[in-house]
Order: structure tokens, then sequence, then C-alpha cells
């Protein structure tokens, strides 16, 4: 059974590279007319009516959900992906509570840009403003950047230092921390309770927006995917600039990587910035479309879900990670009737990705050189762990 | 020669596709067909059904579908159909489905939410698209309070219930009461407003967190302000070893808990510890409930009908009703929930201006913990 | 900040923190058995304990125990549930090595897949006991699993009674219990791997695996005997923990494994001791954070000190070493 699936699962990953390198080997201009074509059809597909096609639509089934809406939240967690990506496979520092970020950048947003956080109410009383001022969504945006790379820094500056291993429970910590304080801290961020009336680019939602209504959910998605196109382009560039070498560098040896004039902890430092910074800019979109936020929705599962999302699809892979987050975030939704399974189905994903294909679905193919590597090592000296 | 051929037909026939599924639209659910017939219609009920607090909504679940099949039985020619949502109970999850009950003009009203939280993110969508909304379970007081007018409860608030509580405690001239809540928008909302009634009487109170298992702290704060009363805001799983463990210490005051314990679980989840425990509820007794429900309920499903379910039959039962009036329109139907007058089986359902209902007719129960059954002790004073 | 009730009951404070710490503490065992001889966190021990609990409630239903059976039964009920605990635990986390680890270890997997593999074990064996079992044998066997993801009472076994008071601190016999069988599993198992032959051959796969071969060490025989171990006190905590809060539910692994292995990592993981000192530094100080802010900062309490401890003394308390000298 199990070599079954493994040499199907060997056909398909000779098939996907084949493909890729046909790809690269295309022209330019058709290359590029491909990429067009597909950025097209991201921007067409919550319209999605192609017959034949209509099935992948989630309201196509009996309480399925808003087609558009599970797209955004597809596209929220993609940025999510890519953003953890940053730290997990390029950096190779595994982020237990990226949940963390994700909730600051969220709480940024609704803490400053509602009028019913106890914080603008605080503000208007101390300098006497209208009771329906608040701070405008474009600002809250930098804001929710600024706050979160603060706290990667903060979180990264005690803990960087640390063991891969122990890095990981320390961050678990926080971001349990993080929504932790966000309950109990009722008197900034009212609790449990929640804050409503959480702003979008037109201000608080209101029946009244043009664009950005309270029943069309297109504009949000196409608001989200736009932002995950020009990420995706700027951590591309990254990647292949002198920090991701270094990000690289840092990840396969450390000590190595000192010898030759890369500082770890700067590089692992930014790494963690960046990465927050992403987290925060995802929270601050999904707060912004829900205008509703509580501590229970920044839980330490959805932090373990952000983990399988990069794993399952392929940590150091942007088109394996983005797969991952549109599977975990897509599967559930449209088969519903098993959606109470899903984390079990989430965690026997994990398991089964990890001890059949630890490079992932999508693999990295520098990273699945070096597994191989390691495998290639292990067999040639007896196992030392 | 031949490879490119291919190439430059694989683009052909990509970019054709797109054309083509640009233009052979089918933009799906936005637009149902309208209910057949002369009345009759389609309600949508979102909640809870599955995930960590399931056990809690699906009761409603439960009393609302049988609240349909009834009058499926009872109306052959007035098909009425309702569709449950699941939301899990995450507010980010509620939100799209809301967008999409919005958009889709087949439905003409809305059983939810069933938490707090998830009715907070999705009323302003429910009320741009002028659907009725009633909720069977959420009760924080602020809902009704934001000037929204389209969502309306068959349940009373927190703010009704921490005053009978409060009224209770004094006829039991409870001397030194103290307040123990979760956390949770539900819990430490409703001890909240039992603070503000309780003046001198209120001993001390402790915060604690979900998921807690020891409560040693909580415990030795209860023993040195020699409470005579605990009141507990919150829900089954941190109670039953709150006070099982409260009565291992010796603790021998007694222990008060809002509906959100009213539950099965709880005295067996404490298995002894909970026994005397009051808990309080704005849900009549099965014997005290009109009609046949609670029978129709156990023949059912096979169980009591548990929180809530008399709600969630009330809520269906208000939409049920306006469509055997004729209404077939989501403005009509608003209006029909609003100026709506009738016994139902929770409780008699007439709302004020604000959605609530009215404070004159909310009825709150005492229970009393026996063994593993929840005993009806008394009917409580609102104030 | 309530510094008069912290001062005025410190004593009462202590001694509910060291029973709260002894389970940490033998909890923590497993992560530092496991990191000792691995160097890798086995994230799923935490559903080893929570199997453990399972195992004991089982029993006691299968015998129909009731609250608070006579002395004679209740020792009985006891050492069936130690025993049944003992079994289940160390039988899971003996699966779990040979189901998820072995394969890595094959293919000589950096720690983090194997972090990340614990995770999903972990996620797969917490929905297995709250949604999975429920659903298709919860109705035949009501009292052990009941509605889907649901708290579970257990009867109570031994009546709490105070049974030592000094001054304002009273101590309970069950807190007797706990702390003195914790200390005792402690004891024995800190003899088994320093005294004896078996212990010695774990010893030498934590200094050196590849010397440890050479001398005819049999490694995978040493790693099934580490997760077995571990199991086997987890499966003690399961047992005490029954008997002290008496109930159990698929979730209650999470929070009480992330402590644990803080336990561990304050104490400095891979040493024994270190579990020890670690689990009643973590137990007192949680109490005592509890006490002096409110119950519900006792997480956030517990983490904060996880993170300055490893910023100031990265290797724990005591420092690691379950093998003495390690390079």
């Amino acid at each position: 059974m199990i070599d079954k699936i493994r040499t199907a699962d060997r056909r398909r990953l000779s098939l996907l590279t084949s493909v890729g390198d046909r790809f690269r080997a295309l022209p330019k201009w058709q290359q590029a007319a491909a990429f067009l074509a597909f950025v097209a059809f991201l921007y067409y597909l919550p319209l999605l009516g192609v017959p034949g096609l209509t099935w992948l639509r989630t309201d196509s089934i009996a309480g399925g959900n808003n087609w558009a809406g599970v797209l955004f939240v597809c596209a929220i967690y993609v940025l999510v992906a890519i953003g953890l990506n940053v730290v997990v496979g390029l950096a190779g520092l595994l982020d237990l509570g990226y949940i963390g970020f994700f909730a600051v950048g969220a709480y940024s947003v609704a803490l400053f840009g509602s009028v019913n956080s106890p914080v603008v109410k605080w503000i208007q009383q101390k300098f006497d403003l209208p009771p329906t001022w608040a701070v405008t969504w474009a600002i809250c945006l930098l804001l929710a950047i600024v706050l979160t790379m603060i706290f990667g820094v903060l979180l990264g500056w005690p803990t960087l230092r640390l063991r891969g291993d122990y890095l990981a429970i320390v961050t678990l910590g926080f971001g349990e921390i993080i929504r932790i304080v966000a309950r109990n801290a009722t008197s900034i961020t009212n609790g449990n309770q929640g804050i409503s009336a959480i702003p979008g680019p037109e201000g608080a939602p209101s029946a009244d927006n043009e664009v950005f209504g309270l029943i069309d959910a297109k504009p949000w998605y196409w608001l989200a995917i736009t932002a995950v196109l020009l990420m995706v382009f700027a951590v591309r560039r990254l990647e292949h600039s002198r920090v991701g070498r270094a990000w690289l560098a840092v990840r396969e040896d450390e000590d190595a990587a000192a010898v030759m004039g890369v500082y770890p902890f700067k590089f692992k430092l930014w790494a963690f910035a960046i990465g927050a910074a992403l987290g925060g800019l995802s929270g601050f979109l999904f707060a912004s479309r829900n205008a509703f936020i509580d501590p229970t929705q920044f839980n330490a599962n959805l932090s373990i879900l952000f983990v399988a999302m990069v794993v399952v699809g392929g940590s150091g892979n942007m088109i394996g990670v983005s797969l991952g987050a549109v599977l975990l975030a897509y599967l559930p939704e449209r088969f519903r009737e098993v959606a109470d399974y899903r984390w079990l189905a989430f965690g026997l994903a994990m398991v089964l990705v990890m001890i059949l294909r630890p490079q992932g679905l999508v693999p990295s193919r520098r990273r699945a050189r070096e597994l191989s590597d390691r495998a290639a090592e292990a067999e040639e000296v007896p196992a030392r762990v | 020669m031949r490879r490119s051929y291919v190439r430059a037909l694989g683009t052909v026939a990509l970019a054709a596709t797109l054309v083509v599924a640009a233009g052979c639209q089918d933009s799906g659910g936005g637009d149902g067909g309208t209910a057949s017939g002369d009345c009759g219609g389609k309600i949508a009920i979102f909640g809870a059904f599955t995930g960590d607090n399931a056990g809690l909504v699906i009761p409603s679940l439960n009393g609302a579908k049988l609240a349909v099949k009834q009058f499926n039985e009872a109306n052959p020619n007035c098909k009425v159909e309702m569709q449950p949502f699941d939301t899990q109970g995450d507010p980010a999850v509620a939100t799209p489905f809301a967008n999409q009950i919005a958009g889709d003009k087949s439905f003409l009203g809305v059983i939810g939410g069933h938490f707090s939280g998830e009715s907070d993110a999705t009323m302003p969508i429910y009320q741009a698209a002028g659907l009725a909304m009633i909720s069977p379970s959420a009760t924080r007081t602020d809902l009704t309070q934001k000037g929204n007018t389209s969502f309306y409860r068959v349940v009373g608030n927190d703010g009704t219930q921490a005053g009978a509580v409060a009224t209770y405690l004094k006829a039991q001239n409870a001397a030194k009461v103290f307040m123990i809540d979760d956390g949770s928008a539900y819990g430490a909302g409703i001890t909240a407003e039992l603070g503000k009634n309780l003046g001198a009487s209120l001993a001390g109170k402790d915060k604690i967190q979900e998921k807690q298992a020891q409560f040693d702290a909580t415990i030795s704060k209860i023993k040195s302000a020699q409470a005579d009363f605990v009141f507990y805001g919150g829900y089954t799983r941190e109670a039953a070893p709150l006070v099982k463990q409260m009565r291992a210490a010796g603790i021998q005051a007694k222990f008060v808990g809002p509906d959100g314990l009213y539950d099965p679980a709880f005295p067996k989840g404490a298995s002894g510890g909970a026994e005397g425990a009051i808990i309080t509820c704005p849900c009549l007794p099965a014997d005290k409930a009109g009609g046949t429900f609670s029978a129709d309920y156990q023949k059912e499903y096979g169980i009591a009908p548990g929180s809530y379910g008399a709600e969630g039959f009330d809520g269906a039962k208000v939409f049920l009703d306006a469509f055997k009036d004729g209404k077939k329109t989501r403005p009509d139907i608003l209006a029909y929930v609003k100026s709506y007058d009738k016994q139902g089986v929770s409780k008699y359902i007439k709302f004020d201006a604000k959605g609530d209902v009215d404070p004159s007719k909310v009825v709150i129960w005492a229970y009393q913990i026996k063994g593993e059954a929840i005993e009806p002790l008394q009917e409580l004073k609102l104030s | 900040m309530h510094f008069d009730e912290l001062i005025g009951h410190l004593g009462q404070h202590t001694v509910d923190g060291l029973s709260k710490g002894a389970i940490y503490a033998l909890i923590a065992l497993g992560y530092t058995l496991v990191y000792g001889v691995l160097r890798l966190i086995n994230f799923a021990h935490s559903e080893v304990f929570m199997v453990g609990t399972f195992a004991v409630l089982g029993v006691w239903t299968a015998f129909g125990v009731q609250n608070n059976p006579p002395v004679g039964q209740a020792v009985l009920f006891l050492v069936l549930g130690l025993v049944a605990a003992a079994v289940a635990s160390g039988g899971t986390a003996l699966a779990i090595e040979r189901i998820a680890y072995r394969p890595l270890r094959r293919k000589n997997a950096p720690p983090l897949i194997f972090l990340i593999t614990a995770i999903g074990l972990s996620l797969v064996l917490v929905e297995v006991f709250g949604l999975l079992l429920p659903d298709t044998v919860g109705g035949a066997l009501p009292d052990l699993f009941g509605r889907p993801r649901q708290i579970v009472g257990m009867p109570t076994i031994i009546k709490q009674e105070t049974v030592i008071q000094i001054g304002n601190t009273g101590i309970t016999n069950i807190q007797v219990i706990v702390f003195a069988s914790a200390v005792v599993m402690m004891a024995i198992l800190d003899w088994f791997i320093n005294r004896t032959r078996y212990g010695r051959g774990v010893r030498a796969v934590a200094q050196n695996p590849e010397t440890a071969a050479l001398m005819g060490v049999n490694q995978e025989r040493v790693i099934m005997l580490i997760f077995v171990l571990g199991g086997i006190m987890a499966g003690a905590a399961a047992l005490l923990w029954s008997m002290r809060f008496g109930f159990t539910q698929n979730s209650i692994g999470f929070v009480l494994g992330l402590k644990a292995f803080t336990a561990a990592v304050l104490g400095g993981i891979g040493n024994l001791r270190g579990a020890l000192v670690g689990g009643l530094f973590l137990g007192l100080v949680e109490v005592y954070g509890a006490t002096l802010f409110a119950s519900n900062w006792e997480d956030v309490i517990a983490f904060v000190v996880l993170i300055v401890v490893l910023m100031f003394r990265p290797t724990g308390l005591l420092g690691e070493s379950l093998g003495r000298a390690r390079a």
C-alpha cells in the first residue's frame, strides 16, 4: 500500500519537475503571457461559472459557504503561509507562535481604527475629539506592519540564540501569551467581548459603502489577492537578494555561515521581523474584512494549522506553501459533511507527509537535495540523530 | 518546430478557455428561486454545530428542526425549508455565511447566532440585507443596545438573569458571595452584571481560564473570604472540576451558576461534587413548558431538550407563523417579527423596541442538582 | 495584587504548588528521557499522558467503582489503575516511536521534521479520543467517552482529608500521596538509569551513540526502553491526576504537556533530577503567581518564566546531562 503511494508520488513529482523545466525553457514572452493569464484567472476566480467547474465552488453544496468569502480566507492564509515560509522555509526557524503576529496585526486595526475600541475612546476623551473619530484605515495598515515588526524583534531578540527546538516551544508560548493578554486585559482590548465595527478601506462597515460593502465579499477577495501578488513579488526579490542567500547559508550551516562573515543572529532577526510583518498584514486584512475580532479566534490550534500549511505544501517553496494554504483552507469548506474531522485529517496529513515526503508536496528543489543528502549520509554512517 | 506549434496552440487554448469562461457566466448561489405556492419559504440557522461547543448549540438546532418538521406535517401544501450553516462558533466563519445568506434572496429569515461573538460580527450584514435575525441563545446585554433594528432574541439577556440571581441571593440572606468567572464573553459578562447588583455582599472574586484543571489558588481565596455562596459564570468544562475540588477541600458554600451549566454533563463531570448546586436558567421546566414540546423532543431525539432546545423551537416558530400568515418578503417578515405577540414554549414571546424579549415576560427558574438530574426548584423574581 | 493573601497563607500555597509541580515533574521525565538520548522533543508525550487517564477511567468504569470505596478496595483500584495506565501509556509511547520516529531516524531527518510529525500525531490522538471514539463506540460506552470532546468525570477514590495541620497550613492526604509517589517513582527511575546495566546502556547511547554501538549496546533497544520508561512515568502521572482531579478530557494534554516541557527545560532538559526541580519550581511559581494576580494569568506567568530562564541559563537550572559529560 505505502509502496504504491510512494510510486504514484514519485511519478507525480517527476511530472511536476518536467512541467517546471518545460516552463522555464519557454521563451520569455510566453512565460509572461502564461503568468498574466494565471493572474487574470485568479482575479476571475470569485465569478467562477464555467460549466463543469462550478462544483469547485463552496456554495454549490447545501449549507456551503460563500465562495468569494472562502476565497478571501484562502488568500489570507496564502499570505500567512508566505510570511511563515520566510521564517520556517528560508531561515529554518520553526515558529509555532505565528498566530501571535497575526493577532497583533488584527488588533492594531481593531484597537486604533474602531470607534468601539477602548483605546480609541480613551484618545477621544484625552484630546476632546468627536465620538466618530478613529485612526484612518491606511494609517492603521502602517501601524499594523510597524507594530508587528516591533513584536517580531521583541520576541526574536531574547530567543533567537536558542537552539531550534527550544525556539519552537518558546514561540508557542509567545503566541499563547498574546492571546491570553488580549483576553485578560479587558480595559484595553475588551477581552472576550471582542471589538466590532473595525474599518475597511472605505471607513467603518456600513451598508452605504460602495465597494467594500457588507453583503458582497468579492471586493475583499480582490484586495487580498492584490496584497498576495505584491508580497509574492517582494519576497521573491528578497529571496534572490543578499539577504535571501544569507538566510539559506544560515539554515544550511550556521557555523560555516558565521565563518564566512554572515552574522547569523542579524539575519535571523531580519527573517523574524519580515515574517512577522507579513503575518501582521494578513491579520490586518482579516480583521478589517470581518469587522469583528475576539481573542478566541487566535488560539494555538491555528498556529499549528499555519505550520501544517507550510510543511505539507513544501517549506521553502512559495508555490508549495501557497498550495498548502489553499488546500487546508478550502477542503474543509468544500467537504463540509466531514468538517468535524478536519483536525484529525490535518494531523494525519502532517504525519504522512513528514514520513513519506519530508520536503512537502511541492518541494523546494534545494531543500529536497538537502534532505536526500542527509538520507545518504545516514546510509553510510550508522544513524546518529 | 512542432513543439513551438504545440506551445502556441496551448497558449491560444488557454486564452480561449478564459474568454469562454468569462462568457458563460453562472454566478451560482446568488439568486435562487423564490418559494413556490401560496405560503412557505426558506430560513437559515447558523451556529456551532460542530466543534468544542457544539453540545450547547445542538439542542437549539434540534428544537428548530422539530418545529419545522411539525409545521410541514401539519401544512402539507405550505412547505418550509430550513438550511443549517455550521460556523463552529467562529465569527470569522460566520461572516462569509452571512454574506451567502444575505446574498441569496430565497432566504427570508435567520435563526442565530447562537453565541454573542458570531452575532455581533454578523448583525450589520443581516441588517443591511433586511433579514430578521432571531437568536435563541446570544445573551450578551449590549447586543441589543447598538441601534440594530433586525436583531431579536427569544432569550433573556445576561442583565435580566444576573438581576434574578442577585434577588435570589438576597432572598437566601447571602452575606458573603464569592464570584468566579472564566473570562469568556458569556461568563465574564454575566458575572460583571451580577457584581453590579450585589453591593456589600460581594466578598471577593477570581478569574480562571478555559481548560484549567487545578483550582488551588481560587479555593484558597474562597476559604480566606469565608464565603457562604460561590457564583460561577462560565461553562461545564471548568465548573465541574472546580465544584468537585471545592467540595473535596471542605468548602460548604452553596454553588450557584447560570444557564451555561444547565447541561447534563455538569453533574456527570463533577461525579457527585455538584450535588445541591443551584443553576439558574431563563428556561421553563419541561412540565411547565407550553404544549407537548418536551415530550415531542424526547420522542424525536431520544434525549431531554437540554439547553436552549425550547428557544430554538420558539425562534423557528416565529418565522413559521409568519409564513403561515402569508408573509413572503424580507420586509414583511421583519415587520411581522417586530410585532409578534404569542405564547411560545419557553416563554411568552413579544419583543421590546430594542429586540429583547419583553422583560416582564422573561421567566427565570432555579434548578438544583440531585444525583445526575437537574430538578426544577422555584421560579425566580426578576428584581 | 494580593500580597496579603500570598504572605498570609504562604505555607498553604507552597504545599499546593509542590503537589501541583509533582505531576508536572512526572510528565517532564518523559520529555527529558527522550531528549537526553535522541535530542528531540517528543511533542506527542502530552497525549501519552492523556491516553493514560482514559485507561484509568476505563478500568474504574469496568469495575463499576463508586465514590469513596472502602480503603482495601481503593488500594486495589489504584493498583489496577496504575497497571492499566502504565500499559496504555507505555504502549502508546512505544507505538509513537515505531510509527512516527523510527522511519524518520532511518532517513536521518532534521529535528524539526520530528517535531512536526509529533505535533501531527498529537492532533491525531486528541481527535481520536475526542471525536472518533465517542462517535463510533461512545454510544456503547457512555461513561467512558460520552459526548464528543466533553469532559468525563471519574469517581473519587480517596476522600480528601487534612492529615497534617501546621498553623494555617493544611496538608491533605491526597497531596501527601501525590508528592510521595512522584518522588518515589523518580527515585526508582534515577536508580534504574544510574545503577543498572540497562541504565548504563541508556547513558552510553546518550553520551555517544557510535561508541555505544561499537561496545555492543543495542541502540534500537535502548530507544524503545526510554520511550517505554517515559510512558510508564506518564501513566503514573495519569493515575495521580485521576485521583487528585477526578476528570479527563481529550484536550487535557496540550496545556499540561506544554507546562511539563517547560518544567523539563527549566530544570535542564536531559537531566532527570532537573525534571523534579523544574516541575516543583514551576508549580510554585504558578500558584504564587495565580494568588498574586488572578488565576487567569497562570499560563502567562509560566511562559514568561520559561523565556526569562532560557535567556539567562539556556541549559536550564541544573544543566543538561543525561550522560554527564556531553560533547
